[in-house]
């Protein structure tokens, strides 16, 4: 039986105790004990960006981080954003801007997106494309995602 | 799950890190930030049979001054606060746009300097500009520590002279004389990609606009990075001018050794380095001249 490490983590203001194995990725963490199946995995090896989330607080990859690293920290998934009734802004902006298809990459570029805007609430487009690099979308050609982006900024101001 | 089964360690303390490692022995391996060592074992090309986490060292954070004007990286220090460090910007403006070309945000976020740097990915940036400006390498271990400049201790790809029961601790940059100019150029199929060639020059003019001292590096054209001889034999001594960067770039093809693969033919690459090692020396002479 392989050592299993008891871990305390905050994901999305809930605490959740659990005990995992050392080589548990996060990504697979939340997805099969958690069941929070918002955070999708692409290539887990860094890559594509499908799998970010925030790591108190910032955009990381989940799939290049240990469940057991996790450990008294904080998380963030999509889910945490807006419900079907109330999208987050920037999901809203998403959605009216049509930027996604397939909605793979989706959940990665939002939770890189959100502290992105907190931090920078009125990029320029050449910021928003070098924030985004990290992501790889192949439905979009990322200009309807730069789009959105524009468009969640100015609502995001708005709203203050 | 991806990585084959290992055992983890979370130390608190640098100290208790160094006697973890001492015990483990050839087992142990340091986890920094996993940018890239967790991508290698989600892959199973890297199986280490236990991790010493060093995330929980915050000790090992940190950018301070150094007597000389120079820095102090301490090993655990995020790609992206270096990025976005004044005293970086102020002191290395090299470094600071070195990081914008070090894979994509989120992953600066979590990868650490010295971690890129004992790494050693031959196709990293932050390997080959350790050799360029001549880091110095704190190596510690629970016996002892002892300094390593950053060409002395990386020996082929993906190995360094660190033993199984030392760690990188810290990386001291000694600030540049007058009249030093640098500057770091790439060619890579997608921001954030790999280059398929990169060169990185620091040089150093006298009085009369000579150059006095030249180091040039070569990456992605090579096993590992390389810190050219021929480009500084051909510029040392010489008033730096577009003849002279066209030798450069001509004298160091007998450098490298570039590979096909599916990013570039290595005859692309050896055109591509041409290309760069004039604009790098162009830029680099430029800023020395304005004392940058």
């Amino acid at each position: 039986m392989a050592k299993l490490f008891p871990i305390k983590v905050t994901v999305n203001g809930k605490e959740y105790e659990r005990e995992v194995e050392a080589r548990l990725l996060l990504s697979d963490f939340l997805r099969h004990d958690l069941g929070l199946l918002g955070t999708h995995v692409g290539c887990e090896h860094g890559i594509c960006g499908a799998c970010t989330i925030l790591f108190d607080g910032e955009a990381v990859r989940s799939c290049l981080i240990f469940a057991v690293q996790a450990n008294g920290h904080s998380v963030r998934t999509v889910e945490s954003l807006g419900t079907p009734e109330e999208l987050h802004p920037l999901q809203q902006s998403f959605h009216e801007k049509h930027a996604l298809q397939c909605g793979f990459c989706t959940p990665g570029f939002l939770m890189t997106l959100v502290p992105f805007l907190e931090e920078n609430p009125h990029p320029s487009e050449e910021e928003i494309r070098e924030a985004i690099d990290g992501n790889i979308c192949r439905c979009t050609g990322y200009e309807k995602i730069v789009e959105a982006v524009q468009d969640a900024s100015e609502k995001l101001s708005q709203k203050k | 799950m991806k990585p084959v089964a290992f055992d983890y360690y979370a130390p608190a303390s640098s100290e208790e890190a160094l006697a973890t490692l001492a015990e483990l022995g050839y087992d142990g391996k340091v986890l920094a930030g996993g940018q890239s060592l967790i991508a290698a074992m989600n892959f199973r090309m890297s199986r280490p049979a236990a991790l010493v986490d060093l995330n929980n060292v915050p000790e090992l954070a940190y950018i301070n001054p150094t007597a000389e004007g120079g820095l102090a990286i301490g090993t655990m220090t995020r790609v992206s606060d270096v990025e976005h460090s004044e005293e970086v910007a102020r002191r290395f403006p090299l470094l600071t746009e070195v990081a914008k070309f070090i894979a994509h945000p989120q992953i600066r976020r979590r990868g650490t300097f010295g971690g890129a740097i004992a790494h050693a990915d031959p196709a990293g940036q932050l390997p080959g500009i350790s050799l360029l400006m001549n880091m110095k390498c704190l190596l510690k271990s629970s016996e002892g520590e002892r300094w390593v400049d950053a060409p002395d201790l990386i020996i082929g790809p993906f190995m360094t002279v660190i033993e199984p029961q030392e760690m990188l601790s810290e990386i001291v940059l000694d600030p540049f004389p007058a009249r030093t100019g640098c500057k770091y150029v790439q060619v890579a199929r997608q921001s954030g990609g790999y280059a398929q060639s990169a060169v990185g020059a620091i040089v150093t003019l006298d009085e009369n606009g000579v150059c006095q001292v030249a180091r040039v590096v070569l990456m992605g054209v090579y096993e590992i990075p390389i810190l050219s001889e021929k480009a500084a034999e051909v510029l040392v001594g010489n008033k730096p001018s577009p003849e002279v960067y066209a030798a450069v770039a001509e004298a160091v093809q007998a450098e490298i050794d570039p590979a096909t693969d599916l990013a570039a033919t290595a005859e692309y690459r050896r055109s591509i380095t041409r290309t760069l090692a004039v604009r790098c020396l162009t830029e680099a002479f430029d800023r020395a001249r304005k004392g940058a």
